[in-house]
């Protein structure tokens, strides 16, 4: 799960970790209000959505008045913002929020992260801030500065000696506030069961502090049970309707931009399926993981969700049935053409435990639109035949 | 001879008397699995399907010389169950719970490493070693003896796979599936190595999927390690960047942990790499005759 901007410096400034100050507003005249409470002279505008590339979309403005703050606020509510993060049909702006103006230096590059090969958190940074970390990783991979942190011993100064010789501060009172911002950085990604934490840019100020001028926090879902004050950060306007709808009743769906619409028992499987779908010469339209305990509620929830999209021409069922028997699911193939008007061709292939009585089951109900199928690949040659003559 | 686990190993269920626990462990006694008793603090002292069950993992080591422990402890625990029989002395745990979160597994597979115990999972089917042994959830019955070894990230494509091997008429030694999340046991590298010491097995299935680079590592290690030829597929090529696949660690992060950099690396480490699941069975024809 990820969370907002503004959330995310909530976080930090409960940890201590020094941020601008900042107010969120809904409407321009609480922009305008939240302007004249942090009072100065110089305010930014930002957009609040869950991707990165705000700026160069036009979502983070500079405003030098009050009546600015209203104007742009005006401007950026409401707008759709696109950027390089949020795929063509951008993001609606809902929020934004209205942060004092920094007097900056310099611009570092500060995260955390779980690093897979190691096993345990590392912290990257680098003097190359302001820049996407992936570009700055690919063309001056140098400058990037990895400190991994072992949990069972936590946070040690030498971890924050590596940092700030790696970007080569060398001011003492500048090298004590950056080590310290580095560790409680740490401290409140593992305190919170965080999968990540960006800060890009962190901020030089002209006073020799370091702020957090930007703030990207994911965290770990299967850990959020146990932080029920992070699960109420969740923006739903956030998350693809379809999607969260499929994981209410158990199933995994991500939307593609193909013709055959997949589902599948297991997420292997199902990747497996739209690969062959390719492989064939077709598109995938959906991933779609039924789960392991796939019944007719949830086979008939699968169809009206992949018919909700209007570029599906054929349906694939694919179901390597293991402890889930076969026959259950065309009993659910059956139950779920009753309840949901299914008006594509649907290529079946239920292989593994009982296939012999499902096969069967769907022969005798003789379904218009139901194509059985031998094994994946006879599947797979049907469901992009099918598509293609639709 | 097999990987791992055989008919004699002796299994202890953490989670035993719970639901999914009852359920499987029950299967894998039918299977021929020897199951010698279970886990369940506070139930120690009964008796569960015909089996002892003990307050904690210590006290079934010490009554049933159990060395492997088949976990179902749910998400919250399970972290707390894996440091208890690392520290107890179990030498491998299969762990099966989906949805631990990461923090945990991290500290438990640290704490297993330091206590010399092996670990498989977590969020997989678990090992099969044909005819003998089924420490998991998969179907046994797919599974008929052969000389093909299979490791896999993902629980149905283990299935898929494997089907596919005896229905070209080969079969299987031991099976392992592995685990799709971020941190997880025994990897393909150390795996490989164990098909590659096993005289029965003569070929290995890998197969692999987006996310992390496990099996850039495997490619590297088999170029210079394994002899037996490899079969590999890998799951998501047509996976959009940036979106979790279903498994936790399934996910394309900028420009690593695609698809394709994993067939590549290897391909060009001599593996006999198919853009199909459906096309395993056939190449594993093909690298064995």
């Amino acid at each position: 799960m990820n969370i907002h901007e503004y959330q995310a410096k909530q976080i930090f400034q409960k940890y201590g970790v020094p941020t601008p100050k900042g107010i969120i507003a809904n409407t321009p005249d609480q922009a305008a209000a939240n302007a004249a409470e942090l009072g100065g002279d110089i305010w930014v505008v930002k957009a609040q959505i869950h991707a990165g590339g705000r700026g160069l979309g036009g979502g983070v403005k500079l405003a030098k008045s009050i009546d600015e703050v209203r104007e742009l606020a005006t401007e950026i509510l409401g707008m759709t913002l696109v950027t390089h993060q949020t795929g063509p049909e951008g993001k609606l702006v809902q929020k934004v929020y209205i942060e004092e103006g920094a007097d900056i230096v310099d611009e570092l590059y500060l995260s955390v992260v779980l690093d897979r090969a190691a096993e345990m958190p590392i912290i990257m940074a680098s003097t190359e801030g302001g820049m996407d970390i992936e570009t700055v990783a690919e063309k001056t991979p140098e400058k990037i500065i990895k400190v991994a942190v072992d949990p069972a011993y936590g946070f040690q100064p030498y971890h924050g000696r590596e940092l700030v010789f790696g970007l080569g501060i060398t001011d003492k009172a500048q090298q004590k506030k950056l080590i310290n911002f580095a560790k409680k950085l740490y401290t409140l990604y593992m305190d919170n069961d965080a999968e990540m934490i960006e800060i890009n840019p962190l901020i030089k100020t002209a006073d020799g502090d370091f702020l957090a001028l930007d703030g990207k926090m994911g965290f770990d879902d299967s850990a959020l049970g146990r932080h029920p004050e992070i699960e109420d950060m969740r923006d739903i306007s956030e998350e693809d309707p379809d999607e969260r709808e499929a994981s209410q009743y158990g199933l995994s769906y991500i939307a593609l931009d193909g013709e055959i619409g997949c589902m599948v028992n297991g997420a292997g499987l199902a990747m497996g399926t739209m690969d062959t779908i390719n492989y064939m010469g077709g598109t995938p339209a959906n991933f779609l993981d039924v789960g392991g305990t796939a019944n007719a509620e949830t086979v008939a929830k699968g169809f009206e969700i992949i018919l909700k999209n209007p570029n599906v021409k054929a349906i694939f069922v694919n179901i390597f049935g293991g402890i889930v028997r076969c026959d259950r699911i065309a009993n659910g193939i059956l139950e779920a053409t009753k309840l949901v008007d299914v008006n594509v061709p649907v290529i079946v292939r239920l292989d593994g435990t009982n296939a012999p009585e499902a096969a069967e089951i769907l022969k005798n109900a003789n379904i218009a639109n139901v194509i059985t199928a031998t094994d994946l690949g006879d599947g797979a040659a049907k469901a992009v035949a099918a598509a293609k003559s639709a | 001879m097999s990987i791992l686990i055989d008919k004699d190993t002796k299994v202890i269920v953490q989670g035993f008397t719970g639901g999914e626990g009852t359920f499987h462990a029950e299967q894998c006694m039918d299977y021929g699995t020897n199951i010698v008793g279970g886990v369940t603090p506070g139930k120690g002292g009964q008796t569960h399907l015909g089996k002892p069950v003990f307050n904690t993992v210590k006290e079934a080591i010490d009554a049933t010389g159990a060395t492997v422990s088949m976990v179902f402890v749910p998400p919250a625990f399970v972290g707390d169950a894996v440091m208890e029989a690392a520290s107890a002395g179990i030498e491998l745990a299969v762990i099966i719970t989906e949805g631990a979160p990461v923090r945990d597994m991290q500290a438990a597979k640290a704490c297993a490493v330091k206590n010399g115990m092996m670990t498989i999972g977590p969020n997989c089917p678990g090992i099969i070693t044909a005819d003998e042994c089924k420490i998991g959830i998969m179907p046994g019955n797919i599974f008929k003896k052969g000389n093909v070894g299979l490791i896999s990230k993902s629980g149905t494509l283990t299935y898929e796979g494997a089907n596919q091997v005896v229905n070209e008429g080969y079969g299987i030694t031991t099976a392992v599936g592995i685990g799709g999340d971020p941190i997880i046991g025994l990897s393909y590298k150390q795996l490989l190595q164990m098909f590659e010491d096993d005289p029965e097995t003569e070929a290995i299935v890998m197969i692999g999927e987006i996310g992390g680079d496990l099996e850039i590592q495997a490619a590297a290690y088999i170029k210079e390690n394994i002899k037996k030829p490899v079969v590999a597929f890998i799951a998501g090529q047509t996976a959009p960047a940036g979106k979790r696949m279903g498994h936790a660690g399934a996910i394309i992060s900028g420009s690593a942990g695609t698809a394709k950099e994993k067939m590549d690396a290897l391909e060009a480490a001599g593996v006999k790499v198919v853009v199909s699941p459906a096309e395993i069975g056939k190449a594993v024809k093909e690298v064995l005759s």
